[in-house]
């Protein structure tokens, strides 16, 4: 065990990776000589030389484009997208080739590459730094889309994503990067992708989340005990694909359903689990699922974006009107 | 010039040398010295202000902020030529050249301290937003190139990208269609030697950045970015061209970034404090200042003086930046439509009445 950040879990996944497999190799904007603008690849350029951890060209399509080139060619890239805002200049390359490649080749050709993207708001930053797009990147048939919010899930779930055969997009919320220590087993392991983590059992109401908003839930549930009210909390860990299992028996036990996100509100993951609950548990709701999230704006500048973004407030003002219903 | 200075001739067109000096008279730009004064005031206000903000940071007055420091003759010679009638399209790093076309620092400001207002320019027209998604803006540049063209307007379009914005697709296709198009762009490419990290060698196997105007079929030339004459010159040649039907015209003007990528980021990671003294020498404000103290048409008692002023202006223009109003919530819907949609009335109508809970509960709270 070793005390550990988000930050330096990733990186201690990219190095046992790196270490192991000789196939793996990492690049990016400003992630070799730098180790990244959030540190994250730190180190590892001086460990696995410039032929295996490198700084490309600032070309976000040429990033992924070049990826699925790879990988298809035997490699197992790690690429980092320097904030969610950026992606967007390879999204062709995403949704045009490295999430149809196996479909389009009957089973061919594969393109198992990791594209690491920070995402979420919170930090204070410019324009396009602060987005949380996961619902239109869940809605990309062929992408697996996760999220890991604690350095222990952030570990082995980067592991799992490195080892898988598919494209993963492995969003990284920037906001806890450095917010939680914990202990993180040493060494190799591995979280299965697209399992949700019951993190607290509950009764009354389900909360369905992830990332960042795991932590903002938490601090709602110290508020929701209070008033008597007892928060089963699932961190959904997978974007896509969405565990339908752990929702159904959670809704099965409290009767509720309430989701919590960053990203704007239409078409939201919100709406997802909603109809999730709707199909898989529709006897046993006693409130409409209901959802706490961005709304259909774009993320307001620093000095605005609190009127944007979820706290513990508005995920018990939900909560109270859920459980009230 | 622009055959003499063919990129493929590997030739950097200079006028003045590190030391002030005019290296050939016959190159140099029609300029009053009045004008030049000017323009070394204005950077030096630049430079003032650039100082003073990364300041302001520490104390965490202001967010992330974008430093110019050391390419500020490139926006100097640009807000020597731009005209009111002209075009600027910016990428981030390019305050002398907005501030010429009537933005106030203290919109600058109100943007970095985190309010969209500091985009909404109110005296300045012709202007786009501060873009962060790299070298996205030049398309936007060739389009406004077009409307020129097409409404035969006898207007320019100055644009910029950094060094690192020549890699992104979005630079070759905006190259490539004002070059189809033929319509009177400038595009500066401000080659500090730096994307954050990542040094110009890795951003291309180009020998110049000015060389890829060949490519597309358009004049280009590699400048000095130090040398505000030569920078001026170029810039006049290129307007002349324009002028002509001749456009666009892609010019790199080779500079350095002497202070970090933003507030955020630490050079010394990546540059060697050798290789930062050996661009101080070729700094842009020391050369035009020699130039004009050798003329006799400064002093340093005049800089000294006029610094001090620059100083309280910028801090007056911060403190206002600091009283900007309170950002409301109906902010945030107010200008996503031309008409706000019932959908989006309804997200307003519901976080307002979660304010209205949320003081109640917290004033419950504070009963107990």
């Amino acid at each position: 065990m070793k005390i550990m950040n988000m930050v330096g879990a990733i990186n201690d996944a990219l190095d046992i990776k790196l270490n192991e497999d000789k196939n793996v190799v990492v690049f990016g904007e400003d992630v070799g000589v730098e180790g990244g603008v959030f540190r994250v690849t730190e180190g590892l350029q001086k460990k696995y030389g410039v032929d295996r951890v490198f700084d490309s060209p600032l070309a976000e399509s040429g990033i992924v484009g070049t990826a699925i080139g790879m990988a298809i060619a035997g490699l197992r890239p790690v690429v980092e997208m320097q904030f969610c805002g950026f992606i967007y200049p390879a999204m062709n390359q995403i949704i045009s080739h490295a999430t149809r490649m196996r479909n389009r080749t009957r089973g061919q050709l594969e393109t198992p590459m990791v594209i690491r993207l920070p995402y979420g708001g919170g930090i204070n930053a410019l324009e396009h730094h602060s987005e949380s797009m996961e619902a239109m990147f869940g809605h990309i048939p062929g992408l697996k889309v996760v999220s890991p919010s604690t350095p222990h899930d952030a570990k082995g779930m980067l592991i799992a994503a490195i080892e898988s055969n598919d494209t993963i997009l492995y969003m990284e919320p920037k906001r806890i990067y450095r917010a939680i220590k914990q202990e993180v087993k040493t060494g190799k392991f591995t979280i299965e992708l697209g399992k949700a983590n019951v993190v607290t059992p509950g009764n009354d109401i389900t909360v369905v989340t992830f990332g960042a908003m795991v932590r903002e839930v938490q601090k709602a549930m110290v508020m929701a005990k209070e008033m008597g009210i007892s928060v089963e909390l699932i961190d959904l860990r997978s974007i896509y694909p969405i565990d339908r299992e752990t929702i159904r028996n959670s809704i099965k036990k409290t009767g509720r359903i309430l989701t919590v996100t960053e990203g704007p509100m239409s078409f939201g993951l919100g709406a997802e689990i909603s109809q999730i609950a709707i199909e898989e548990a529709f006897l046993y709701l006693e409130a409409p699922p209901a959802r706490v999230s961005g709304y259909d704006v774009i993320v307001p500048l620093p000095k605005g974006e609190h009127h944007y973004m979820q706290d513990a407030y508005k995920i018990l003002y939900e909560i109270e009107r859920n459980v009230k219903y | 010039m622009f055959t003499e200075y063919n990129p493929i001739n590997k030739l950097m067109f200079q006028v003045m040398d590190n030391h002030g000096k005019i290296i050939n008279d016959k190159l140099m730009p029609e300029v009053s010295d009045q004008r030049v004064v000017k323009a070394y005031k204005d950077m030096l206000f630049a430079r003032t202000a650039d100082l003073q903000i990364v300041n302001y940071q520490r104390q965490g007055r202001i967010f992330t902020y974008p430093p110019n420091y050391g390419q500020e003759a490139i926006s100097g010679a640009t807000a020597s030529i731009i005209e009111e009638k002209d075009w600027l399209v910016p990428a981030f790093r390019e305050m002398g050249a907005m501030l010429s076309k009537g933005v106030t620092l203290k919109e600058l400001f109100l943007l970095f301290m985190g309010y969209e207002e500091g985009n909404a320019y109110k005296n300045a027209k012709k202007v786009l937003p501060i873009s962060v998604p790299i070298a996205s803006q030049l398309l936007h540049a060739a389009g406004i190139g077009y409307e020129i063209k097409y409404n035969k307007k006898k207007e320019l379009v100055y644009a910029f990208v950094g060094d690192g914005g020549t890699s992104e697709g979005d630079f070759h296709e905006a190259i490539n269609f004002a070059g189809v198009w033929k319509v009177p762009v400038i595009f500066i490419i401000q080659n500090n030697q730096y994307g954050i990290s990542t040094p110009v060698s890795m951003q291309t196997a180009s020998e110049s950045l000015a060389i890829k105007a060949l490519a597309y079929g358009v004049k280009g030339i590699q400048v000095d970015g130090n040398d505000y004459f030569a920078m001026l010159k170029v810039l006049q040649e290129s307007k002349k061209a324009c002028e002509n039907g001749e456009g666009p015209i892609l010019i790199e003007a080779v500079t350095y970034r002497k202070g970090a990528h933003t507030t955020s980021d630490d050079p010394t990671k990546y540059r060697t404090k050798e290789e930062e003294e050996s661009w101080h020498k070729k700094d842009p404000l020391d050369r035009l200042n020699k130039y004009l103290q050798d003329k006799g048409l400064w002093s340093d008692k005049e800089e000294e003086k006029i610094i001090e002023q620059f100083k309280k202006e910028v801090d007056r223009q911060f403190i206002e930046a600091e009283n900007f109003p309170e950002y409301k919530p109906e902010e945030i819907f107010k200008y996503m439509y031309s008409e706000t949609p019932q959908e989006l009335k309804d997200q307003e109508h519901k976080l307002m009445e979660f304010y209205r809970w949320k003081s109640e509960k917290i004033a419950q709270t504070s009963k107990k």
